[in-house]
């Protein structure tokens, strides 16, 4: 075991707490207070006998803090902010092109498959235009599918889980159709509706929400069976608030963390399957540029050295924000646990 | 146990059911193209004749009944663009053992490095400076988080790639079944994300184990660090995972869509991108018909076995039960 560099098991066994105990004995032992100074009579004090408990616990100050411990989870955190206002500044830069213009040269000759230059940052694709111009917009279409889909999951899901968890007589139903539902495989549906549908973005977003909701859903309706009969649940149905309010102010707060990270994490999943969609011949038509459309021109000119940046640039850009995403959801999702709060 | 089997069993009919008629309904909104092999060259009649004959003009629920009928018996129709006229379940039969050779090889790695990765990874979280578990955790971060479309595209072009003078890789980038040299890039690619998939998983049940009440009890007692591991946490850990191993290997019948149709693998999998892009309606819902039942069944064994490992999961209490 020494050889390995692993510590003996003894001292694995002293954990943290049993060290704060031993601290806190071993201060209240040195002392240098008296018996009659640390045992003697305190006056009576108005102004410290009305004095409430107070904890000066914030549950965001503790989450961001948390957020901020993890280095690499903020150096991410960064990139992604750096590239999503990037994305969405670059139109109105000066000197951008359009991502559908096709360059021409001067006799009228398409300006295809120029390497990347100064005129042309990224190159240009096969027909002439700016991959440059392409990756960005190619960015904005993929974000926005993956937005959308976070944002409908995230609706339907807690619409869904609410109800399935807070009114009793929904349970039995919600958890047959989950069941049910559950065992329908996303990829198979994905690939049916784009097949028969015509392809297009609303097409891919339809089809990515129409199964994502399910995971949120139930998620949320295990959440609020475990917190629905806490006390200040109790106290408040006894007052009679109604039950809208007790969901959005007692229960949702509650849960805000961890709806954010599923959103998080649902991002970069349903760029991922723009991209598969699109390889299969069902995705987006040529158009509308996206990372998926662009991986997939460039997959197929992987074979001419030559040509290989027309591949590089958009994996690049995707594998960025994919993983950002990913890293940032879970360490969010670590950081909003409040066991990780006490230190 | 038998009651438990019995709704399980009741449940997945129900989804199979509910599977088969969207397919239906769905296939029944497409464009009659996918009928025909040339349908630009026909005329109105000959295109009514076709119809008539594959009964595409009777009202709806009877044809419905009748797909139901030919399922049941085992009939999945005829391919029309693919292979004109040839039984589905001739092309079928010629591709599935394809896949499931490759798929089997996969899995069988993916298994032999992904168990030892993760329990490494388990065991490296009590050592000073864990560098086994971030050297894994970056791995597998990676493979997670990038689109699987990605990562297949850069193995194919890394591997296809020569390095220093020819001699290293430069492996074939298209599969050839005679060509052993050929099986490499497609088997790294169906078993990389499973490496990450089941090392992730062991790791993290591992390192929830490790630190229960009885496995310090085992420490403080002196039980052998090995013995702990073994006979303790990576037993209780396993679990979980045995769930998912009927459907993996399952799914190996099924081949992976990308991977087969990047190396053009002639299995399942590229059959059905192929069936998509030619637009072979028949085709199309007799391969996902087949997937669906595939995952199902996949499911539904995946959570009997767990019921027989751990006989600690009740099947009388209904799931997430007050």
């Amino acid at each position: 075991m020494k050889r390995l560099g692993i510590r003996p098991l003894r001292h694995q066994m002293a954990d943290s707490l049993a060290d704060k105990l031993n601290e806190q004995l071993k201060s209240d032992v040195d002392s240098p207070m008296t018996d009659e100074e640390a045992f003697s009579f305190a006056g009576f004090d108005a102004e410290n006998a009305e004095r409430g408990g107070y904890s000066g616990y914030s549950y965001w100050g503790s989450t961001i803090r948390a957020f901020c411990q993890n280095k690499i989870a903020v150096f991410f955190l960064i990139v992604m902010v750096a590239v999503l206002a990037f994305t969405f500044i670059q139109p109105y830069l000066p000197g951008q092109k359009d991502p559908l213009l096709i360059h021409n040269d001067q006799w009228g000759l398409p300006l295809n498959n120029i390497p990347p230059s100064e005129e042309f940052w990224f190159g240009t694709n096969a027909i002439g235009q700016d991959l440059w111009a392409r990756i960005w917009a190619g960015t904005r279409t993929s974000l926005f599918i993956g937005f959308s889909v976070a944002m409908v999951e995230a609706v339907v899901g807690i619409l869904v889980g609410v109800l399935w968890g807070y009114v009793r007589k929904l349970d039995f139903f919600f958890t047959e159709l989950y069941n049910v539902l559950d065992n329908i495989p996303q990829t198979l549906l994905l690939i049916l509706i784009s097949y028969v549908l015509k392809p297009g973005v609303s097409t891919i977003i339809f089809a990515l929400s129409l199964t994502g909701w399910l995971g949120m859903a139930r998620f949320i309706r295990n959440q609020i069976i475990i917190i629905r009969d806490r006390d200040y649940n109790l106290a408040s149905r006894c007052l009679g608030i109604p039950t809208w309010r007790i969901i959005a102010k007692n229960l949702l707060p509650y849960l805000v963390s961890v709806i954010t990270m599923r959103m998080a994490l649902a991002i970069p999943s349903a760029i991922g399957n723009e991209v598969f969609v699109t390889y299969i011949g069902i995705g987006l038509p040529v158009d509308t540029p996206s990372l998926g459309n662009l991986i997939q021109t460039g997959r197929s000119l992987m074979t001419m050295a030559s040509l290989r940046y027309q591949l590089y640039f958009p994996v690049l850009v995707l594998v960025v924000i994919t993983v950002s995403f990913y890293i940032i959801g879970n360490a969010f999702a670590d950081a909003a646990d409040p066991k990780n709060h006490v230190k | 146990m038998a009651k438990y089997i019995t709704k399980r069993v009741l449940r997945s009919l129900i989804t199979m059911l509910i599977i088969i008629t969207i397919l239906f309904a769905l296939l029944r909104l497409m464009p009659i193209e996918g009928y025909f092999e040339n349908f630009d060259k026909m005329s109105a009649t000959q295109i009514q004749v076709k119809l008539n004959t594959l009964g595409l003009t009777d009202p709806l629920p009877k044809q419905l009944l009748r797909f139901y009928r030919q399922l049941l018996q085992g009939d999945l129709g005829e391919s029309n663009v693919y292979r004109k006229g040839v039984a589905i379940t001739t092309i079928i039969a010629e591709k599935i053992p394809i896949s499931l050779q490759l798929g089997l090889i996969s899995l069988a790695i993916a298994l032999a490095l992904g168990l030892p990765l993760g329990i490494l990874m388990a065991r490296s979280t009590r050592t000073r400076f864990k560098i086994g578990d971030k050297l894994g955790t970056v791995f597998i971060v990676l493979i997670q988080a990038m689109p699987s479309a990605v990562y297949h595209i850069l193995i194919q072009f890394a591997g296809s790639q020569t390095y220093i003078g020819k001699e290293i890789l430069g492996l074939p980038m298209l599969f050839d079944a005679a060509n052993p040299r050929s099986y490499i890039l497609p088997v790294i690619s169906l078993s990389i994300g499973n490496i990450a998939y089941y090392a992730m998983w062991l790791r993290r049940y591992m390192v929830d184990e490790a630190n229960k009440d009885y496995i310090r009890l085992a420490r403080a007692k002196g039980v052998p660090n090995g013995a702990i591991s073994r006979r303790h946490v990576f037993r209780n850990a396993f679990v979980p995972l045995v769930q998912y191993i009927p459907n993996s290997i399952l799914f190996t019948l099924m081949g992976s869509l990308y991977v087969e149709s990047l190396y053009s693998v002639p299995g399942m999998g590229g059959l059905l991108v192929t069936a998509i892009k030619r637009q072979d309606n028949t085709l199309v819902q007799a391969l996902v018909l087949i997937y669906a039942v595939i995952s199902i069944l996949g499911l539904l064994f995946g959570d009997i076995l767990m019921g027989i490992v751990d006989p600690r999961i009740s099947f009388t209490k209904k799931e997430g039960s007050r």
